[in-house]
């Protein structure tokens, strides 16, 4: 299922949500939408689910117009952020019900549909939690319930509203892998929203980052994080030091800062480094280590400039112990825009 | 692992301190007060409720086992038992129903004047009864404003049966809106949309999902309208028309015995409408731990 949103709008009260937002996504496709809370990353979501209706614009599936149709009508499949069980329903029942409420000759047959609800529980690894309620289980089974609800009408398009927002570190990695199995095992096309930059890094074909109801960029996971398109993007996606400063022949200046700028046009202009772009050199800009924390395989070192400013390095472990107190950096990669 | 340097005897790993067994009552808790709490409220509810009870069930055993029964179900105790438990579970029905309609407005929408009818709702459970019965018998009566055009319609809603129920559901509305607001207002509405995109209707949604969320307080609310119907007095005296084997209610007959000193009589008749009641809660009880089971 190919999806098409088109100019959409969506106004709350005065507050504008989404401000003309155009995105293509390609038949099984998995997209992220990332973006900090306000982005207007969920409203996108429920915009393609039906759950909201935009201002102007047009939601297309399969070049279809279903801009005003239900959400029913579209057969997505939608995983709410609290999951929104059924609590007085059986596990096995949640799963069942989109296929339990049809009605006439698209009803499955009971047997039929007992078979599609084990054949869930199997694709989720739930097998043998059909009798029990929502309540008696954990966070993470409850999630997986959610999925193997909105998965059992076949939907055209499985949409999840932060999926792994209410889970424990080790559970949201597990699901997460979980998730792109279950993605690649059914084919469906998947958009799920989430303000974690590494889960969408992580899980996605492509991520669509949004900032103030506008989708900033959009690529895959590699090109928003080397390539930013926005100081927004750069600054949200991975870890980068900012530098306020002016460009002048092909170099970037800020204070004792010099970063390499070698496509930017002269004039007022914003700079990030990535920490691991920042190097030990003898030539470079000074800087005062304040602190070295390793991290399995890496050092994060913390450090300051002469006038103040702080920064952050990352290296290799084994280059630790260079990190003394007084050091020289240069830089390898800078991201800079005109400010 | 423990090694050589850290020598560990047997005795410190195999004997650590065994707290002692104690009485349920002295046992630890992180909430504590377990005895004196309990202590506190079987003595209140024995002074007020347990005492005074048996105190009924005493009186009604004066008396010969073969007196008991023909003053307890004598044709006229037996008639006003059926009307007292009967109107009072036509009227929690009707209040059952009419309450979901009520809560659902007052939860789930703004209108202008609605903080008045939240206040109206509790009226009920404010109001001297017997101006409740005295202002539904007026307004019911066949020449009152209402009744006038029930009458040409061949209905007559005082002085029988029909006017007993109408003041059982005035005085047992608000039970069952009192306890479906708190769980209605609970409902997200995530499972409502939840349903919508699994392609439900809004019937279906209602039908499978909201209602059945609402069961258990449903019950409850239900339970409470009931039992408050079968104890009412107040109110349904002025409207019942009060005609012994027709219109007259159980609590009423008590009060007639009691005039007449015939205590025993009376306290058969409430022992028998004890029994009933508590036996009736039990089972609503019971059915509502069931449909909880999913909590």
């Amino acid at each position: 299922m190919t999806i098409s949103i088109r100019s959409v709008e969506k106004k709350f009260g005065r507050y504008p949500a989404l401000n003309s937002v155009n995105l293509e996504i390609a038949d099984g496709e998995l997209v992220a939408l990332l973006g900090p809370s306000g982005s207007g990353k969920t409203t996108l979501l429920r915009t393609i689910a039906g759950l909201e209706f935009p201002d102007a614009g047009q939601v297309l599936f399969e070049g279809q117009d279903v801009t005003f149709a239900s959400a029913a009508a579209r057969r997505v499949g939608f995983v709410f952020q609290q999951y929104a069980l059924f609590k007085h329903m059986t596990v096995a029942r949640n799963i069942a019900f989109g296929l339990d409420v049809r009605k006439g000759k698209d009803k499955p047959p009971k047997a039929e549909i007992a078979r599609r609800v084990d054949e869930l529980l199997k694709l989720v690894e739930l097998e043998g939690l059909g009798k029990r309620y929502p309540s008696q289980l954990s966070g993470g089974q409850r999630q997986r319930v959610a999925l193997s609800r909105a998965l059992a009408v076949q939907p055209s398009v499985l949409l999840l509203d932060e999926p792994f927002g209410a889970l424990d570190a080790t559970v949201r990695k597990s699901l997460r892998k979980e998730l792109r199995r279950v993605h690649d095992a059914t084919g469906v096309t998947t958009i799920f929203v989430t303000h974690d930059q590494e889960e969408a890094l992580e899980l996605a074909d492509r991520v669509a980052i949004l900032n103030a109801g506008r989708i900033e960029q959009i690529g895959t996971p590699h090109e928003v994080h080397d390539n930013p398109a926005t100081p927004f993007v750069c600054g949200f996606v991975g870890e980068a030091n900012r530098f306020e400063g002016t460009v002048s022949g092909g170099r970037f200046t800020s204070g004792p800062v010099i970063l390499p700028a070698p496509d930017a046009a002269g004039g007022a202009a914003l700079a990030f480094v990535r920490p691991h772009d920042l190097v030990l050199d003898a030539e470079g800009f000074a800087a005062k280590v304040e602190r070295v924390v390793i991290q399995g395989p890496l050092a994060n070192v913390d450090a300051s400039l002469p006038d103040g400013r702080r920064i952050e390095i990352c290296a290799a472990r084994d280059e630790a112990a260079k990190f003394s107190s007084d050091i020289r950096l240069s830089a390898r990669r800078a991201h800079v825009f005109a400010a | 692992m423990l090694d050589d340097d850290h020598p560990m005897t047997a005795e410190t790993i195999s004997a650590p301190p065994r707290a002692p067994r104690r009485p349920l009552f002295r046992r630890r808790s992180a909430i504590p007060g377990f005895g004196l709490t309990l202590g506190v409220t079987l003595t209140i509810l024995s002074l007020i409720v347990l005492i005074p009870l048996s105190a009924v069930a005493i009186k009604a055993f004066s008396q010969s086992p073969a007196q008991f029964l023909a003053a307890a179900f004598s044709e006229r105790a037996v008639a006003a038992y059926r009307l007292t438990f009967g109107a009072a579970f036509v009227a929690a029905v009707i209040n059952g129903v009419f309450g979901v309609l009520t809560t659902w407005a007052l939860v789930r929408y703004q209108f202008p004047g609605k903080a008045v009818v939240n206040a109206l709702v509790d009226l009920p459970f404010a109001l001297p009864t017997a101006v409740a019965g005295i202002a539904l018998a007026t307004l019911y009566a066949p020449n009152g404003w209402v009744g006038q055009y029930l009458t040409p319609l061949g209905i007559k809603a005082a002085y029988n049966p029909v006017g007993v129920t109408i003041a059982l559901i005035f005085i047992g509305l608000p039970f069952v809106v009192r306890t479906l607001e708190p769980v209605m207002r609970d409902l997200s509405e995530d499972v409502e949309e939840a349903a919508a995109s699994l392609g439900a209707g809004r019937f279906a949604t209602i039908a499978r999902i909201i209602l059945p969320a609402l069961g258990p307080a449903w019950l409850t609310g239900f339970a409470l309208a009931f039992a408050r119907g079968v104890g009412e007095y107040g109110s349904v005296i002025f409207i019942a028309g009060n005609m012994p084997y027709k219109s007259e209610i159980a609590p009423l007959l008590i009060i007639i015995q009691l005039e007449q000193f015939e205590y025993a009589n009376a306290a058969g008749i409430a022992l028998v409408m004890l029994g009933v009641s508590f036996l009736m809660l039990l089972v609503i009880n019971a059915i509502q731990a069931w449909s909880r089971r999913f909590v």
